[in-house]
């Protein structure tokens, strides 16, 4: 073990402090907060945010229903388009989709509070576990469903109201996917992933097997045989790697699993924390994993990026929110080495710039940095399963705009399709919409 | 600055505005600490004979509220003053005294009969009172006795119980109305035939203000039972101002000066009062709302307004607006106005295309060259001003006048020429 392990370990910070680092981000309107805020809705014609909103929620229809104190129907109008659209409130980027789009920033620079009025209208929902939605009559179909993330659970409710039975096979012993192994703990508290996944499944129809891995316990064309549709929702189960020298060396980590491990966590105090950390990525992973370990006690938290800020894959306010966490963000700086020293380990970062042919290319200049722990959260890939030869581009699967693969039977969505967007809200509408596909065919069939 | 001295039936006082007869000058304290904050006057909550009415201890107001819950419209089922007429009289002697330079004048409601107004008039009148305030208009429990609204709504009680208050008292009588009329211009005929100096109005509106979601009982009740009560508050202003109007600009009518009552807020309130018929106001609900405190605003905003107008006094301003209100058999049928959306304020919300669309005259793209923008097509727009009306953004869509051209609606030029419906082809009716 190298000496630089000593400045990683645990309980950095008590656990009050803790407490409050890992509170609700974005805590719920009170019900004038809701109302005076519901209030500044325009009510506009063809909204602009509802066009905005991946899901196509009919976003002033709910926020109206708010006005009216008429809750429920505000709760169906979001859940009917949106089964997740409780964890949506919570962690969709509203600041470049729905908010974005909202009319108020034009007149006042200041949207409508969408994403907390979205929260206001489904809490009471879960809470008090309100079934909004019934099962159509039996088909007497059978659809499997590949991993339990947002797209499979998305696809399997809509299923199950459609009246099919569904058989959902997940890797993990929890469902959820990255809602409850990936998003950032202070985005969902009160173990809010969970409860809506048993809201999900209060439905009814939909058969749970958990701890199953495609190629391990099943083989797709298994499923296609037993069943008389398949949807593939396996996110992406593996992360990308930096292709550096020494990448295996100790303290040099996957964000992704060390953000698995804290979710999973009862007790945060006792994760282990480096107290120099640096992040090599630019998306909603790498802030994560920096404003938690800064939220852990870190000491020093540096994200490094190979381009600029406006290229960022985290939306303006999540490079906000890590700043203003005491993270530091460097721009335009390439990992080139990753050595062990007496203090710990030092990461060798390159100057870079774009070329006059648009590609990054370095600029000769170079700086290192010591740390005890370097997370990678360069992007996550597929975990080469064997999918049958369906067809792929860029290490995902093509499909149509039905999420029809190229198998005949077989639908997939979220994260594992080629125009995933790794955004929790697309993954739903992709199993939204794969669900009504496969309805369809089943029933024409 | 403006001179908002004013001067109303011979009644001096600082400024136009007045607090109406209602709870806020109940006692002396409250009008003690309405003076302190610089209202021009006060009309004592309503006297009445002795024993004193009693009043429901349960609520005697409710609200209609918007979600930011700002009060718009405003309920109540009070009687008049539920204290004994000689603590009323000692405290209005002494408030007269302690403020001879404010408006004191005192509300009455008497049962139908000569004794009564004979025997009191000169009892009330005695306390130094500025002028007399006849109460017709209480549309709730003492209508149920005879009095109040049950007089203001028949012309010829209104007519009498006048004239018994005049031939009694020796200061001014105003008489108060009730809007629960079909036509305001009638009882206020019958006032000024009975003689009185001036009318006030309007009293309040019958109305119940909901129902409770849960008990499915009206609500509030008193005890699981509701009454209706009088409606007030910034929702019936625009009533107030046409039954204003309509006296100040009917022929027998309008030599009757008229103290302007009804949701008066703020100082613009006041300024559609007066333009339209009053010489000075009379605000209830805004104080109860907001405190007296807003006799601040109103002053100062009223003093501003005359300013920027250019004008010395408050009655320079008086029936500035009334000429302008005709029957709408008048109203210019050659006159044009299209909608005009500024692109540079629009916030494309798309009220005014969805509105225009589904309700009016299809006058309002969504659409142009493939791109959301709203603007208005000439050759529908009927200039009916809905649009502008639901815009969200101030003066982002006006109506402009057409002055010259061709009228792309009807295909019909401009024309300078005025011809009104008395005159028009359609008008069985016309005149050659």
């Amino acid at each position: 073990m190298s000496k630089a392990n000593n400045n990683i370990r645990p309980g950095r910070l008590g656990p009050a402090e803790i407490e409050k680092n890992f509170s609700d981000l974005h805590p719920p309107l009170s019900r004038s907060e809701a109302l005076i805020e519901a209030d500044r809705c325009y009510f506009c014609y063809d909204a602009p945010c509802t066009t905005a909103c991946p899901t196509g929620i009919d976003i002033p229809g709910f926020i109206q229903k708010i006005r009216s104190d008429n809750l429920r129907g505000s709760a169906r109008t979001i859940l009917q388009e949106n089964i997740m659209g409780g964890m949506c409130a919570r962690v969709c980027p509203t600041e470049i989709l729905c908010e974005e789009a909202c009319v108020r920033n034009t007149h006042e620079d200041k949207p409508v509070e969408i994403g907390l009025l979205q929260r206001y209208a489904t809490d009471p929902v879960f809470s008090d576990n309100t079934q909004l939605f019934s099962r159509a009559a039996s088909t007497g179909k059978k659809v499997a469903v590949i991993g339990g993330g947002p797209a499979g659970l998305s696809c399997a409710h809509r299923l199950a109201v459609l009246g099919h039975d569904v058989v959902v096979y997940n890797r993990d012993d929890k469902l959820g996917g990255l809602n409850e192994y990936g998003i950032a703990a202070y985005k969902t508290v009160d173990n809010f992933a969970q409860r809506e996944v048993d809201y999900i499944l209060s439905i009814g129809g939909i058969e749970v097997r958990t701890g199953v891995s495609l190629g391990s316990e099943f083989s797709l064309q298994e499923l296609r045989d037993e069943y008389d549709a398949v949807f593939i929702g396996l996110g992406l189960a593996a992360v990308n790697e930096l292709g550096l020298d020494n990448e295996d060396l100790e303290g040099v980590e996957s964000a992704i699993d060390y953000i698995r491990d804290l979710r999973q966590s009862d007790d945060l105090g006792e994760l282990p924390v480096g107290s120099r950390v640096v992040v090599i990525g630019g998306g909603m992973t790498a802030i994560d994993i920096a404003v938690q370990s800064k939220r852990l006690g870190a000491e020093q938290v540096t994200i490094a990026y190979r381009r600029g800020a406006g290229q960022m894959g985290a939306s303006e306010f999540e490079q906000k929110l890590a700043q203003t966490s005491g993270v530091a963000i460097r721009h335009w700086v390439v990992p080139k080495s990753i050595a062990e020293t007496d203090d710990g380990l030092q990461i060798e970062l390159q100057g870079s710039q774009l070329g006059d042919d648009g590609r990054l290319q370095t600029t000769g200049e170079s700086t290192t940095l010591l740390a005890d722990v370097i997370f990678k959260a360069i992007g996550q890939k597929m975990g080469g399963h064997d999918l049958d030869g369906i067809e792929m581009e860029r290490g995902r699967i093509v499909v149509d705009e039905n999420r029809a693969t190229s198998l005949e039977g077989v639908w997939a969505g979220g994260d594992c399709g080629v125009d995933g967007e790794d955004l929790t809200v697309s993954a739903v509408q992709d199993g939204k919409v794969a669900a009504i596909a496969i309805d369809r065919s089943l029933r024409n069939g | 600055m403006a001179d908002l001295n004013s001067e109303f039936l011979g009644v001096t006082s600082p400024n136009p505005f007045w607090l109406a007869s209602a709870p806020p000058t109940d006692k002396a304290y409250n009008v003690n600490r309405a003076f302190e904050a610089g209202w021009g006057g006060v009309v004592w909550k309503t006297l009445g004979e002795d024993p004193p009415i009693v009043n429901v201890n349960g609520p005697r107001y409710s609200a209609l509220h918007s979600n930011e819950r700002r009060v718009i419209g405003f309920n109540n089922i009070e009687l008049i003053t539920d204290r004994p007429l000689k603590t009323n009289l000692d405290e209005i002697r002494q408030i007269k005294r302690d403020w001879p330079d404010r408006a004191v004048v005192a509300s009455v409601m008497l049962p139908m009969n000569e004794e009564s107004w004979s025997k009191y008039i000169p009892i009330i009148e005695d306390t130094g009172a500025d002028a007399f305030e006849l109460n017709f208009g209480c549309p709730h429990g003492m209508s149920e006795r005879g009095m109040g609204a049950a007089v203001g709504q028949v012309p010829e009680y209104v007519q009498m119980a006048t004239e018994w208050a005049k031939k009694a008292a020796t200061i001014p009588v105003i008489v108060k109305l009730t809007p629960n009329v079909t036509n305001i211009v009638l009882t206020a005929k019958a006032a000024q035939d009975g003689g009185a100096d001036a009318v006030s109005l309007i009293n309040t509106i019958n109305s119940i203000m909901r129902v409770d979601y849960d008990t499915l009982t009206m609500f509030p009740t008193t005890d699981g039972m509701g009454t209706h009560g009088g409606y007030c508050g910034e929702a019936v202003k625009p009533i107030a101002l046409n039954m204003v109007a309509e006296i100040a600009r009917n022929a027998e009518t309008a030599r009757l000066p008229i103290s302007g009552i009804g949701g008066i807020t703020d100082w613009r309130d006041a300024v559609d009062f007066l333009a339209l018929g009053a010489s000075n106001v009379q605000v209830c609900t805004a104080a109860m709302v907001y405190g007296f405190k807003i006799i601040d605003d109103l002053t100062d905003g009223l003093s501003n307004f005359l300013d920027d107008k250019g004008m010395a006094s408050v009655s320079e301003l008086v029936r500035k607006a009334t000429p302008s209100v005709t029957d709408w058999q008048y109203l210019n049928l050659n006159h044009v106005s299209k909608a005009v959306i500024d692109q540079d304020l629009c916030i494309k919300c798309g009220r005014c295309h969805v509105v225009c669309e589904d309700t009016s005259h299809q006058a309002i793209t969504n659409t142009v060259n493939g791109e959301r923008r709203f603007e208005v097509i000439d050759d529908e727009c009927v200039g009916c001003n809905l649009c502008v009306s639901v815009c969200p953004v101030d003066s982002c869509i006006t109506m402009q006048p057409m002055t010259e051209g061709i009228d792309a609606r009807t295909g019909k030029p401009i024309t300078n020429e005025v011809a009104n419906w008395t005159t028009h082809p359609n008008n069985p009716m016309r005149k050659s």
